[in-house]
């Protein structure tokens, strides 16, 4: 199923607001995503990154606002959404395998009560296959490294067959291996017309891997094209001046981001 | 000792068994799940929570039927999951303290009612305080009847939602987004494992119940890493406890819910001990066995080094002082020995130390190892 609406927003979140007592994690928030981008959200620690994707997700209720999916509200297009979370965010010593863990992705696709099948494992091993991990469907998931858990998580995404992807930090905390098997994996999204969004820390690699990018810190200071909106003058509003020197298009010298 | 043979023809015996497996099936098969959610003391928040509802329920209804105390007890301990979800909600009070304020307050409660049961002059109050720490010897076939198609519910309930327990269980983030209702079956599984509380009440008792919740889960992880073979383990696990808790509290009249507990810790300290791969012994063992082979491996690459620099000669004998003031004498010392005894090293008549040829290839084999990017990285 591939979508040829070219027009609409694969993702479009609108002045989204939310706050945690009374302090404000999210104000106004824009989030205008077309299709078949690589976007990254950057932006400082406590800026409300994971916090807007999670309210995009429907995993948190904002005080205000709305997300769109194709054009139709969240609710209505669930199955063209997948989720990468943090990695940290579950106990990895769960008792079951990496294959098990991929076939979740299918569960959606299950309804209530039916089980996974054979159709649904061997989807679920091709997707292992995809993220170089074929050779661990059987691993106890605790016994894995880092960085092969996040391709785990990656995987039982793949499996979703969704048309929008959202990471939270795919990238943290991972070898190198790991971290080229997720840049080509997002690449092969792209070629396919997928569009993909995620919350990313390494201001050193966002315009090597993403063609689009938010600055968000509470409120969202800049969006667009890497090349034109990825620009020192952006950074230091978002990261309140304490970004020396970020290759912006026009500077090459300095890579050093102070988080 | 013919318990066993008792077990078969003794009517009490049998009735005794038979409940006790029945509570302790569904306590570890649901127990399991709660070991995993990190609800462990949720469940002792509930069973103590179930006590005024015992009391109450017989209050009301002037009836001892196992099946009117068992509603009773499981709507007050529900009522108590309830308050403790809504307090860390509501306020900004933690589950830790909510958890303990509701344990006492509806313990508390429980036994103001208790107490006043037993001081009015009604027939039949008796036996109820029996709760408390549980008595397995009063239990009848009705009893046995009652518990096993309660406990059935929770066991069926675990059956047919399988793959949203699991996922709630690992990752209820995720499930959401799959657009599962993750609160409806949050509090589904947590009234599932309240009728594996009630369920356990009369034969182990409020105060201890939690136990059988949790100890039969615990041991169970322990010996596999699947969650099919964990919840039948901790079934299995917690009948066996309870089995042979009432029979042994049976025959040596001691408390029922002391007893059974005694044997599911039993079986928690063995599986802490001796399970494989995560068992105390197994890793202490496994930890001794790595530390050793690394100590081989630095001698050899050390004698491997004194070789490279004479490369005229290699298996010319070394003055091993340096070795031992920077290992350290003793490792040293095993090592050589071990690595000569495996024909990886020789001593020679000065009392020199070298690399056998054979021990050279191997210290060459590990050097190019250690290079090669690990796989695991």
């Amino acid at each position: 199923m591939r979508l040829r609406t070219s027009n609409v927003l694969a993702v479009q979140a609108t002045d989204l607001t939310l706050a945690y007592q009374q302090r404000p994690v999210l104000w106004d928030v824009d989030l205008d995503v077309p299709q078949g981008v690589l976007m990254a959200i950057v932006g400082p620690n406590g800026a409300g990154k994971t916090t807007l994707l999670r309210t995009v997700l429907g995993l948190l209720r904002p005080a205000a606002g709305e997300v769109r999916v194709f054009g139709r509200p969240y609710a209505e297009q669930r199955r063209l959404v997948a989720y990468v979370p943090q990695r940290g965010s579950v106990d990895w010593d769960f008792p079951t395998t990496a294959l098990d863990i991929v076939t979740m992705g299918t569960y959606s696709g299950l309804g209530w009560v039916r089980r996974p099948g054979a159709s649904e494992r061997s989807r679920a091993t091709a997707a292992l296959a995809q993220v170089g991990m074929q050779a661990y469907a059987d691993r106890q998931i605790s016994q894995l490294s880092g960085g092969q858990q996040q391709r785990v998580f990656l995987a039982r995404a793949l499996v979703q067959d969704a048309q929008v992807y959202l990471m939270d930090e795919p990238f943290q905390g991972v070898d190198a291996t790991t971290e080229r098997a997720i840049v080509n994996l997002l690449r092969a999204l792209r070629a396919d017309g997928k569009t993909v969004v995620a919350v990313h820390h390494d201001l050193q690699t966002v315009a090597e891997y993403f063609d689009q990018v938010t600055l968000l810190n509470v409120r969202r200071i800049a969006a667009g094209p890497v090349g034109k909106v990825f620009t020192d003058e952006n950074l230091r509003l978002t990261y309140g001046g304490r970004v020396a020197g970020i290759g912006g298009p026009t500077n090459g010298t300095e890579h050093e981001a102070h988080l | 000792m013919d318990v066993l043979s008792d077990l078969f023809l003794d009517y009490t015996l049998r009735t005794v068994a038979l409940g006790s497996a029945a509570l302790g099936i569904v306590s570890g098969a649901l127990g399991a799940f709660a070991v995993l959610r990190r609800q462990a003391l949720l469940g002792d928040a509930m069973s103590h929570a179930a006590l005024p509802g015992v009391a109450l329920a017989f209050l009301i209804t002037g009836s001892r039927a196992p099946l009117v105390l068992m509603i009773g007890a499981a709507l007050t301990g529900w009522l108590a999951a309830v308050a403790i979800v809504y307090i860390v909600r509501a306020s900004r009070t933690n589950t830790d303290t909510a958890m303990a304020l509701m344990l006492s307050v509806f313990f508390g409660a429980g036994l103001v009612v208790l107490t006043f049961i037993q001081r009015q002059p009604a027939a039949g109050k008796a036996g109820l305080d029996k709760f408390l720490f549980g008595q397995a010897a009063a239990m009848l076939e009705s009893d046995v009847i009652t518990m096993a198609s309660v406990g059935a519910v929770g066991l069926l309930g675990v059956l047919v939602l399988w793959k949203e327990f699991k996922l709630l269980s690992f990752d209820p983030d995720f499930a959401a987004t799959l657009g599962m209702p993750t609160r409806r079956l949050d509090m589904l599984l947590t009234s599932l494992l309240v009728i594996a509380i009630v369920v356990g009440l009369k034969t182990v008792g409020v105060v201890l119940m939690s136990a059988m919740v949790v100890a039969p889960g615990a041991a169970a992880r322990q010996w596999t890493n699947r969650l099919g073979v964990m919840v039948t383990l901790s079934a299995l696990f917690g009948a066996a406890a309870g089995v042979l808790g009432a029979l042994l509290s049976t025959t040596a009249q001691t408390s029922t819910g002391p007893t059974i507990v005694l044997v599911a810790t039993g079986l928690v300290v063995v599986s802490l001990l001796f399970a494989p791969t995560r068992g105390l012994v197994w890793t202490r063992m496994h930890a001794w066995r790595s530390q050793r082979i690394l100590a081989l491996e630095a001698v050899m690459s050390d004698l491997a080094a004194l070789a490279a620099q004479h490369s005229s000669d290699a298996t010319r004998p070394h003055d091993v002082a340096a070795l031992h003031a920077v290992r350290g004498r003793a490792l040293v010392d095993r090592a050589l020995s071990e690595l000569a005894a495996d024909g990886l090293a020789q001593r020679h008549d000065g009392g020199g130390w070298s690399l056998t040829p054979r021990g050279l290839a191997e210290a060459d084999r590990l050097a190019r190892l250690r290079r090669a990017p690990s796989d695991f990285l």
